[in-house]
This record gives structure tokens, sequence and C-alpha cells, in this order.
């Protein structure tokens, strides 16, 4: 089975007709996982048994016609809980944690007949933009394994880049489904704020972490936000919106949509041959009926400072669980109760963890507080304030995802300010909790380039209509890296 | 607004407030690093946000409650099963107080 190249209604139609089971394709994406993982190093655990099974039992009970995800396996970020399988959100912490229940994404794929295939790497904690923080492995980008995947959502976005899966959950906090999305050449879509469900989702930061799919096309992708949309008495910050179904009436005709382009997203720090690359698709964007116009975001430069601040102190709070105590890692050989909290924690967490538990705790002390996180929190209203004047008189905001293409391994690891800057473009839809997609708009060094439509709160038919428009007019789909065939 | 130089001995004060402990490479290194951050930090003074309000989620979402009413999950056995160590249903850890101790 060729996942690089058949889409889900594709599969879902065979599935009907009795071409190919569900066992068929469990057992595909197993082979591929066999095959090309030691080279490229997605998967964290691999759910062989369990995706058999359910894969047998939905065979016995046939698939439904209703139900385009049932019968096709996926892969979920470790960072997502999965009732009775390993979930490790790639740190040493949690290296035995076994959970006993399931997200309710999770829960909710598994009624729609998904089958979950395994657990992706990812960055530690999902702090990192390069999967290289994971204390287990090294993910390796699709295209090139001298280069990093992106991340945080490094593995989802390989395994589905590199045909061993049709596609993958990943979360994204400050960037990490669309980054990673856009260094692999794939779709990758954050949801609003609240659009999903973040129960079983392992807190970051959490006024902007949010579930978000990796998948091969846009129709693909709109397809399983579908069916993971929606409000959950699990998590009181889940929206009561009505959830269309984000894959129907998607057309290849812009005629009338307005596209604002932030000049602020062709910055300094951004290569010439992403702005190159762009340029070029705004053009395609043009061709197909929409008007584009410059725009002005002007807090963009201060996203990087104040979301750090933000969302490092949101994580120095929900990572105090990480205690030694009830769950995951306790050092040995401990002096008193303060010596095993202590001991634990420093053993337990990488440096990158450490770095952001630093700085969270500096911002939230006495002293620092005003200065900087009142501060970065105002500046967040200024951003989100910046969008809405856009989105009064826009449809979309469209620009690069990444100001580089895929780097190599190591290249900025040892400056975290320099780091930190790769996620300029991406923070300010998290800031102001809005949803956006990356869609590879091209190569630059055989490298993909990634696009970015950013809508207001719940437009998301918006960035799918017009990035199923796009993906229909460059068919940049069909190129793909080789990789598990 | 002004962001102080950071020195070692403040970065050694919230290792001790977050419950790390750093050796001395580590103090060094994040001694660096974070001064670097907050070089990042110190433009944020430029912005005026005189009477901004601050943003602390961008959820429209107004908090609700649940209906009052007791659940017997029954997961002892299962949650227990995560601890580094129980005994008799309770989680077991070290000596609370230690004799040898300062605090």
């Amino acid at each position: 089975m060729d996942f690089l190249h058949t889409d889900l209604e594709t599969l879902h139609q065979q599935l009907v007709d009795k071409e190919i089971t569900a066992t068929d394709l469990v057992q595909a994406a197993l082979d591929n996982i066999d095959a090309t993982d030691p080279k490229y190093d997605a998967f964290i655990t691999v759910m062989k048994d369990e995706a058999l099974a359910q894969a047998a039992q939905l065979d016995a009970q046939g698939i439904d016609a209703d139900d385009i995800l049932a019968g096709i396996p996926y892969g979920i970020k470790d960072n997502i809980v999965t009732k009775d399988v390993l979930t490790t959100a790639a740190s040493r912490m949690l290296e035995n944690f076994v959970p006993i229940y399931d997200a309710t994404v999770v829960e909710k794929l598994r009624d729609a007949g998904a089958i979950g295939i395994g657990k992706l790497n990812m960055d530690e904690f999902a702090m990192g933009s390069t999967t290289e923080t994971s204390y287990f492995k090294q993910t390796k980008n699709a295209w090139n394994t001298d280069k990093v995947p992106g991340g945080s959502s490094g593995g989802s976005a390989a395994a589905v880049a590199s045909g061993q899966i049709p596609y993958a959950l990943g979360t994204d906090t400050g960037g990490s489904v669309r980054q990673p999305a856009a260094f692999n050449g794939i779709v990758g879509m954050k949801p609003t704020y609240g659009r999903v469900s973040r129960w079983g989702v392992i807190a970051f930061a959490s006024s902007f972490d949010q579930v978000g799919v990796l998948a091969r096309t846009v129709k693909d992708n709109a397809h399983v936000l579908t069916a993971l949309a929606g409000q959950d008495a699990q998590d009181q910050t889940s929206s009561a919106q009505a959830v269309p179904d984000f894959a129907a009436n998607l057309t290849t005709d812009l005629s009338g949509m307005k596209i604002a382009v932030p000049k602020e997203y062709f910055g300094r720090g951004v290569s010439e041959e992403v702005k190159t690359t762009i340029e070029a698709g705004l053009e395609t964007l043009k061709s197909l009926g929409a008007t584009v116009d410059e725009v002005s975001l002007p807090h963009t430069q201060y996203g990087v400072a104040a979301y750090y601040i933000l969302a490092s102190a949101e994580a120095s709070s929900n990572l105090q669980r990480f205690d030694g105590i009830r769950y995951g890692f306790r050092a040995d050989n401990v002096k008193n109760l303060e010596d095993l909290y202590v001991q634990s924690r420093s053993q337990g967490f990488g440096d990158e963890v450490k770095r952001r538990i630093m700085l969270g705790t500096y911002s939230l002390s006495a002293g620092s507080y005003d200065a900087f996180f009142k501060k970065a929190a105002q500046i967040r209203t200024l951003m989100a304030d910046d969008f809405k004047k856009v989105f009064a008189d826009y449809d979309l905001i469209v620009g690069p995802t990444a100001p580089n293409v895929a780097y190599n391994f190591g290249e900025n690891s040892d400056d975290p300010e320099i780091t930190y800057m790769n996620d300029v473009l991406t923070i300010p839809v998290n800031m102001a909790g809005l949803p956006g997609m990356s869609v590879n708009a091209g190569f630059a060094n055989e490298l993909p380039v990634g696009m970015q439509f950013i809508g207001d709160q719940f437009q998301e038919e918006k960035l799918y209509q017009a990035g199923y428009a796009f993906e229909q007019a460059t068919k940049l789909y069909e190129k793909t890296p080789g990789g598990a065939k | 607004m002004a962001v102080e130089k950071l020195n070692r001995q403040a970065v050694e004060n919230v290792a001790g407030l977050a419950k790390l402990s750093l050796d001395d490479n580590q103090a060094e290194m994040m001694t660096e690093q974070l001064d670097k951050i907050f070089d990042l930090v110190t433009s944020l003074a430029e912005v005026d946000t005189d009477g901004v309000e601050p943003t602390y989620s961008p959820t429209q979402n107004q908090t609700v409650l649940r209906e009052d009413v007791a659940v017997n999950a029954n997961q002892t056995k299962q949650l227990l099963d995560n601890a580094p160590e129980s005994e008799a249903n309770l989680i077991k850890v070290p000596t609370i107080i230690d004799e040898g101790a300062e605090n």
C-alpha cells in the first residue's frame, strides 16, 4: 500500500469496496515502519498488537461507508496520552509512564474507527523546534536525513511525509505542527484555540496548547479535523462552536477572497529563497481569483520575547507536577523529601526543559512579574488587536511558515536566542488563539518551503478552502521524497 | 522598566525556587543563555503598554460548573501502578524529615 500517493478518500473507497482490508493497511504501515524507521527514527513506540487487534475487529464488522477514517492507521504524538500504551513526552521523566485513560482526541478517532499505530517522537515536553531535545532519539527530515525534521511534532511530520502512515496528530504551542509540516512539505493545521479538546494532552503552556493534524493533502487534513473538533466536558476551554464538515464544499475558485500579507512576515531574518517561493505562491492565489494586499502587524517583532515569557511561565507551573512522588521518574539515594524533588527533577528533565522552567520561574517571581509576565501579557493583547484590525477587512492572512528551510542538526542548538527566533512567524497565531495552516509552496535547495494561512478564530473553513485551491493548482503533493517506497 | 543583567547568584536562586539543582557547568551555561534571552526581553520595554489589559487566555468561554456528583472511578490499582513505589494502597516516599538536614 502506497500511502504517499493515495489519499484518505481513495483508501476509504477501497475498504468499502472490500478491495483491501483494515488489516492490510495496518500491516502496510507496520512494514513501512520496519523498513524505514531505522532511517527516520520517527516512532518511540509502535502499537503493533493493539493496531492489528483493532483492525481484525473492524474487518469482522465491516467498514461503514459513512466513516471516512475507519480502518485507516494513523500516528499519535507522544505527549497525547493513550490507555495502556507508554506515553513519554520524549522525556526521561516519563520513560515508564503508562496512562490509564485515552485523550479525548484518541477516543474520538477510535470511535470513528481510526487505528492508532504508534507514538511519535517530539521535542521533550514539546519544547523545541527541531525534535533534537527528545531524550530518546533524533528524528530525521523526510527529504534529507542530514536535516532536522522541525519540531516539536518532528516525528509526526517525518512519519507522514516519508509515507510510513497517512496522517498523524501533533500539538502546536508556538508552531509545533506548522513548522515541522513546512520542513517536510506536508499540510499542518493548528486549529483555533478551543476547537479541539486538550483533555489528555500533557500540558506545556495551557493558554497556547492545541492539538493539530499533519497530513499529506489539505482534504485529508480537513477530514481528520472534522472528526477531532467539538466541545468536550473534560476541557473547559473547548468551544461549543458548531463543527462543519471541513472537507465538504472545497472548490478551486478563490474569487472574492481577500488576502492580507503582513510586511513584517517578509522582514529581517527571512531568507531570500523563502521570500521568493512565497511571493510566487501569492501570485498563484491571485490567479485563482483572490485579491492580495499588503498590511501591517506592527507588534510581530515582540512576539518571540513575549511568547517565551508567557509559555515558559505556564510551563514552569504545569511541570511542577513532576515531583518524583506519584508517577514518573524518581531519583535514587536521596536524603529527604526536598532532595527527592530536586534530584528527580534535575535528573528527569533535559536542558531545554530546565531552561524554560528557569525562565518561567524567574518571570513569575516577585520583582520580575511586572517587567516580564504582565508586560508580555499586555503585548499579547496588542498582537491580538493587530489581527482583529486586519480581519475586519480581510478573510485570510498569508505568509511564510518559517524563515528558513530545514537546516542541519546541531546548527542552532547552542544558541537558544537564534533557535527561538525561528518561531517568529508561527508564534503570533498562538498568542491570539487563531487557526493557522502550513501548505507546501515549493522547494528551495531541494527542501520544502511552507506557506502559512492564518484566519480569524473559528474560520478554519477559509484556510482549508484557500489551501485546497492552492494545492490543486500547484499539485506539489505529487512530488514526494521517495520515502517509504 | 529595565531588565537587569542576570548573574550567577540570581540563577541559583531561581533554580532553588524551581526545585532544580545545577552543577557548576550547567549554572554557568544557564546564566549565559538566560542572559541572552533577557536581551530579547529588553526589547519589550520599547512598547507602550500603559492602560493595556493583559491577555492570559485567548478563549472567550466562561467558567461553568459541573454537577457535583460523586463518581467511583475505582482506579486505585491502575493509578498506583504508575507510582515509583507503593505499599498497601499507598504511595511510598522516603523519610520526610531528615534529622541531618538543614531545613
